[in-house]
C-alpha cells in the first residue's frame, strides 16, 4: 500500500511490523515518535488521512510482551482507504505522547483509554476519568481486573447509597428492600442467568 | 439549593462579586436524550464553557463481551443504540463474518439491508420527534410516533421484539420474511412518502423554527472532520462521506439512492439532511423488496454458520486474570471459532459511523471488542458546537447532533 | 337590648345594601370563573389531543369530564414539600397567592353583561393592566425564593418578558381608549355598539393583533413560554413547588389567560352584543366570543414551536411596539377624518 511504503521510507527505524488481517493493513510502531508519524499521515498530500475513526487500546496480558497496544484507525475521505497504526506501550512505563494537537476528537478517546487501561497521555489538556466515577480505583478493561468485584472492594459511594436506602425503607408502603445476604445471592443468580 | 447558598456566602466575603454562574443540566432532564450531564458555565444567557460528563449508563459492554462467545456477545450490541438496534446487530455480525471469512447468502443480505433501513427511518422519526419537542412544537412529536409505532409493529412481526431486536445471526438472519411482512412493508413504503410532508408543513418554513435553527451550531467542514463528526451531522456541513458509498457493504452497491448533503453547516441543514435520508431509506426498502422477489425460497443462513442455539445456563464462577482459554464446545453447543486476527468494520448507522474493532485470539471468546460509537464522538464535539451560544440554543444543538447515551457510555 | 337590636339592624341593612350584593356577585363570578379555569385545562388537553391524533383524557367520568376534579383532589393530598434552603419560607408560600389574587382581582371590573359588573370604576382598563403586571410579581418572587438555579433563570426571564410586552399591550389598548373616549369598560362596549363599525376589531385590526400576541406573552403561553420551558428549564419558576401550591400557579396561569381573553372580548369584539338577543341568557354572546378566543390560545399552543429568549425580546421591542404606535396614529386619523 502506498501509505506503508511512504512510512517505511520516512520512518524506517520506528516500524516494528507490517501485517494484514482480514484484508486490512496494520502497521506496528514504537511509541516515541507517534505524533510525528501521525502528523505525516495526516498532512501528506497523497495520503490525506484526515479522519481519525478510532483510538483505543488492547491489553495483551500473558500473550505478548509489550503489554499494551494503542490502536489508531485512520481513514482518508479523499482516497477512501483505511490504515491501522498500533503503538506498543510496555507495562512498567505506561505513557505515550498525545495526538490531540492533530485531531480534536482524540481528546475524549484518550481520556477513555486512560480511564479503562491506565495509560497516561503526555500533553493531553485534560486527562481525567470519563466513564467511571471520578473516585474509582483501578482500571476496568485490564485483563487482571475481575468482571465481578468482591463485596469488600465495593465502591464506597454505592455502599453508602445502599445503607441510606435501608434507613429510608421504613417509610415504604410495601417492604421492597431485600437483606444484604439475600441480595448477594439474587444478584449472582441474575448475573449468571443473564449470561445464557 | 445548597450550592447557591455556598456561592453566595463566598461572594459575600470577596471584594468583587463577578462570578460565573454554574448550571448543571443534570442527568435527569427532559431534553438531554438520556442520562447526559452538561456542566455549563454561564455568563448571563451565554455559555462560556460546556463540559459534558458521561458514564451514567456505563454497563461495561466491552468487558462483558470478552466473557461471552461471539454469538452471545451479539445480544449485548442490541442495547447500544437502542433506538435503531437492528443496525448495531448487523454491524457486529458483518465484522465477525469478515474476520471468519464467512459468506452470507444473498437473501439474508437483502433482508439485512431492509432491516437496517427500517431502523434508520425509526431512528430519524424519533430524532425528529424529540428535536421538535425540545424546540417547542409538540404536535410533530405525536405524528412521528404514530409512524414509528407502525414500524415497531412490523419489527414485532419479523422477530418478536419491538425495540431490542436480535434478528441477525452470524451467517445470516434468524428467520425468513413471511408474505404478510412483505405485504405490510409494501403498504408502508407506499404510505410513508405521503406522511413526511405532514411533518414538514408544521415546521419547515415556520418563522419560529427557522429563527431557532438557522445559524445555530455552525461548524465548518474541516473542523467537523477534525472533531470526528460522521453521518448526517457531517453531511450537513457539506462533506459527502457516506459509508454506504465509500465502503459498500451488503448489497448497497446494487441499489440506487442519493446521498443527502447540505451546505448550510448549521442545525437547519442537519435537519434537512435527515429528512432527505428518510425519503431515501424508503426508496431503498422498496428496491430491496423487489430484489427479494427474485431470490424466493433461498436460505437465509449460511451453511457453515455456527449453531443457532446460544449456549444456555449458568456460567462457571467468574475468574480473575489471566483470561482463561475456553474450550470450543460450551455446554454441548459448538461455539463459533474465529481465526486469530483483528478487524475494524464500520457501517453507516443512523447516527453516524458505527465501528466494531474485534480482536480474536483463536478461541471461542473474543479477546477485545471495541465499539466506536458515533454518539461518543458527537458528545465530545458538543463544547465546540455550543460555546458562545445561548442556553436555549444548546438544546437545539443537542437535538441536531442526535445522541443516544446507550452507545456513548456502552 | 333595644340598642343592640337597632345596631344589628343597621349593620345588616348596610351590609346587605352596599356590600351584600357585591359580595354575592363576586362569589358568583369567582366561582364560575374557577369552574371555567378548571374546565379550560380539560378542554386544552382534549383539543390538543385531538389535534395530535389521539384522545385526551377519557377515563374519569363520561368522556373524561371529571378529570379536573380528579386532578384537584389528587393535588390536595400530596405532601407539601418546602425545600429547606429556600430564601424565606414566607415569601415562598406567598408567591403563588400573589399571582392568583392579581389575576382574580381583574375580574372585578370586567362586565359580563350590561348589568353585571362588580365594580364599575371609571378607570377599569387601568386596573386590569395594573393587575396583570402584579401577577408577574408572583413569578419573580417564586423564582427568587426557590433558591434554585433553574427557577432563578425562569424568574429572570419572566420578569424581563412581562415588562417588555406590557408596554405593547398598553399601547394597543390606547387605540381603543381613543375611539371610545373612556376607560370605563361598560362605556367602551356601549361606544362600540353605537359606532358605525359595531365592533372595534375592524378599525383596530393591528391593535387586536398586537394585543393578542402581547397577551400570549404576558401569560407565559407558547410560543412565549420560555420561563417555564419544559425542555430547557424543567418548569422554570415553579420547579420547586409541589401539590396544591403548584396547582395554584397553574390556576393563576389559566386565570390570566381567561382574564386576557375577557378583556379582548370587551375591548375589541363588542362585549355582550350579538346579532340577535337570546331571552333569558344575556351573557350568551360574551361566552361564545370568550370560548373562541380560548380555543385560539390552545390552537396556537398545539402548533407553534417556542421562541428563543433574545428573539422573544426582539419581537416585543422591535416589532410590537412600533406596530402599536402605528396603530395609534391610524386611530387618530380615523377619529379625525371619519
Amino acid at each position: 500500500m502506498l501509505a506503508v511504503e511512504k512510512l517505511q521510507e520516512r520512518f524506517p527505524e520506528e516500524i516494528i511490523e507490517v501485517f494484514e488481517s482480514a484484508g486490512q493493513t496494520v502497521v506496528v510502531v514504537r511509541r516515541e515518535k507517534i505524533v510525528d508519524i501521525l502528523n505525516f499521515l495526516h498532512g501528506d498530500v497523497e495520503l490525506l488521512f484526515d479522519h481519525l475513526a478510532d483510538l483505543t487500546a488492547i491489553d495483551w496480558l500473558g500473550k505478548k510482551t509489550p503489554r499494551f497496544e494503542v490502536v489508531y484507525t485512520l481513514y482518508s475521505i479523499r482516497y477512501k482507504q483505511y490504515l491501522r497504526i498500533k503503538a506498543q506501550v510496555p507495562e512498567d512505563d505506561p505513557r505515550l505522547p498525545s495526538v490531540t494537537s492533530i485531531w480534536k476528537t482524540a481528546n475524549w478517546f484518550e481520556r477513555e483509554v486512560y480511564d479503562m487501561f491506565g495509560l497516561v497521555f503526555e500533553g493531553h489538556p485534560d486527562l481525567r476519568r470519563l466513564l467511571m466515577p471520578e473516585d474509582w480505583e483501578g482500571y476496568p478493561l485490564r485483563k487482571d481486573y475481575p468482571l465481578f468485584l468482591e463485596p469488600d472492594k465495593e465502591w464506597p459511594v454505592y455502599r453508602e447509597l445502599r445503607e441510606k436506602a435501608r434507613e429510608l425503607a421504613r417509610f415504604d408502603w410495601y417492604p421492597t428492600l431485600i437483606e444484604h445476604d439475600q441480595a448477594e445471592e439474587v444478584t449472582e443468580e441474575e448475573g449468571h442467568g443473564a449470561n445464557a | 439549593m445548597a450550592q447557591t447558598l455556598e456561592i453566595i456566602k463566598k461572594q459575600q466575603g470577596e471584594e468583587h462579586w463577578d462570578e460565573p454562574y454554574y448550571v448543571n443540566m443534570g442527568p435527569q432532564h427532559p431534553s438531554t436524550h438520556g442520562v447526559l450531564r452538561l456542566f455549563l458555565e454561564l455568563d448571563g444567557e451565554t455559555i462560556v464553557r460546556c463540559d459534558p460528563r458521561i458514564g451514567y449508563l456505563h454497563r461495561g459492554v466491552e468487558k462483558l463481551s470478552e466473557h461471552r462467545t461471539y454469538a452471545q456477545a451479539m445480544t449485548l450490541t442490541d442495547r447500544l443504540d437502542y433506538i435503531a438496534s437492528a443496525a448495531n446487530n448487523v454491524g457486529y455480525c458483518l465484522a465477525v463474518e469478515k474476520l471468519m471469512g464467512l459468506e452470507v447468502p444473498r437473501r439474508a443480505q437483502i433482508i439485512r439491508v431492509i432491516v437496517c433501513e427500517m431502523a434508520r427511518i425509526a431512528s430519524h422519526l424519533l430524532w425528529l420527534a424529540t428535536h421538535a419537542l425540545d424546540i417547542g412544537a409538540m404536535t410533530v412529536f405525536l405524528y412521528c410516533f404514530r409512524d414509528r409505532e407502525w414500524l415497531l409493529d412490523i419489527f414485532e412481526e419479523i422477530c418478536g421484539a419491538r425495540l431490542t431486536v436480535s434478528y441477525p445471526r452470524l451467517g445470516g438472519v434468524r428467520l425468513d420474511f413471511t408474505q404478510e411482512i412483505i405485504d405490510e412493508l409494501y403498504r408502508f413504503t407506499d404510505e410513508f412518502p405521503r406522511r413526511i410532508p405532514e411533518y414538514e408543513t408544521l415546521i419547515d418554513v415556520n418563522r419560529i423554527w427557522l429563527k431557532r435553527t438557522v445559524g445555530v451550531g455552525k461548524v465548518s467542514a474541516e473542523e467537523a472532520i477534525n472533531l470526528g463528526l460522521t453521518g448526517p451531522s457531517l453531511r450537513g456541513s457539506g462533506v459527502a462521506y457516506d459509508l454506504r458509498r465509500h465502503q459498500p457493504y451488503l448489497v448497497y452497491d446494487e441499489l440506487d439512492f442519493e446521498v443527502a448533503v447540505e451546505y448550510g453547516c448549521d442545525v437547519y441543514s442537519r435537519y434537512r439532511v435527515r429528512m432527505k435520508e428518510m425519503r431515501e431509506a424508503n426508496k431503498i426498502i422498496r428496491q430491496c423488496l423487489d430484489l427479494l422477489k427474485e431470490c424466493e425460497g433461498e436460505p437465509v443462513l449460511a451453511e457453515g454458520a455456527p449453531d443457532l442455539l446460544m449456549p444456555f445456563g449458568k456460567m462457571k464462577a467468574p475468574q480473575a486474570a489471566p483470561h482463561p482459554k475456553r474450550g470450543f464446545v460450551v455446554k454441548g453447543v459448538e461455539v463459533p471459532v474465529v481465526p486469530e486476527g483483528e478487524v475494524y468494520f464500520a457501517i453507516e448507522a443512523p447516527k453516524g459511523e458505527l465501528g466494531y474493532y474485534i480482536v480474536s485470539d483463536g478461541t471461542g471468546h473474543p479477546w477485545r471488542v471495541r465499539i466506536r460509537a458515533p454518539s461518543f464522538v458527537h458528545i465530545s464535539a458538543l463544547p465546540a458546537l455550543s460555546e458562545g451560544q445561548m442556553v436555549a440554543d444548546i438544546v437545539a444543538v443537542i437535538g441536531s447532533v442526535d445522541i443516544v447515551l446507550g452507545e456513548c457510555d456502552r | 337590648m333595644i340598642d343592640l337590636q337597632a345596631f344589628f339592624d343597621m349593620t345588616n341593612h348596610f351590609l346587605l345594601k352596599y356590600l351584600g350584593l357585591s359580595v354575592f356577585k363576586s362569589l358568583v363570578l369567582v366561582g364560575i370563573t374557577l369552574l371555567h379555569v378548571a374546565y379550560t385545562t380539560y378542554a386544552e388537553r382534549k383539543i390538543i389531543g385531538h389535534m395530535q391524533q389521539r384522545l385526551g383524557p377519557n377515563r374519569v367520568g363520561p368522556r373524561g369530564l371529571l378529570q379536573p376534579i380528579a386532578d384537584v383532589l389528587k393535588l390536595i393530598h400530596k405532601e407539601d414539600i418546602i425545600p429547606s434552603c429556600v430564601d424565606s419560607p414566607g415569601v415562598f408560600k406567598l408567591a403563588p397567592f400573589i399571582s392568583l389574587v392579581a389575576g382574580a382581582t381583574s375580574l372585578s371590573v370586567i362586565p359580563i353583561w350590561e348589568h353585571f359588573v362588580i365594580t364599575n370604576v371609571n378607570v377599569g382598563l387601568l386596573v386590569v393592566l395594573a393587575m396583570s403586571s402584579l401577577s408577574s410579581f408572583g413569578v419573580i418572587l417564586s423564582g427568587w425564593a426557590s433558591n434554585s438555579r433553574y427557577s432563578f433563570l425562569g424568574g429572570l426571564r419572566a420578569s424581563a418578558q412581562v415588562i417588555s410586552y406590557e408596554i405593547a399591550m398598553a399601547l394597543a389598548l390606547v387605540g381603543v381608549m381613543m375611539l371610545a373616549g373612556s376607560m370605563n369598560l361598560v362605556d367602551i362596549v356601549r361606544a362600540q355598539v353605537s359606532s358605525p363599525y359595531k365592533i372595534y376589531l375592524i378599525p383596530q385590526i393591528i391593535g387586536f393583533f398586537v394585543f393578542m400576541v402581547a397577551a400570549i406573552a404576558e401569560t407565559n403561553r407558547t410560543p412565549f413560554d420560555l420561563p417555564e420551558a419544559e425542555s430547557e428549564l424543567v418548569a422554570g419558576y415553579f420547579v420547586e413547588y409541589s401539590g396544591i401550591r403548584f396547582a395554584l400557579f397553574y390556576l393563576a396561569e389559566y386565570f390570566g389567560m381567561i382574564v386576557m381573553c375577557m378583556l379582548a372580548v370587551v375591548c375589541f369584539l363588542g362585549g355582550w352584543y350579538g346579532p340577535f338577543e337570546i331571552p333569558g341568557v344575556p351573557f350568551f354572546w360574551f361566552l361564545i366570543k370568550l370560548y373562541f378566543l380560548i380555543f385560539f390560545y390552545i390552537w396556537v399552543r398545539a402548533t407553534l414551536p417556542r421562541y428563543r429568549y433574545d428573539q422573544l425580546m426582539g419581537l416585543g421591542w422591535k416589532v410590537l411596539i412600533p406596530l402599536s404606535l402605528l396603530n395609534i396614529v391610524i386611530t387618530g386619523l380615523i377619529k379625525v377624518l371619519v
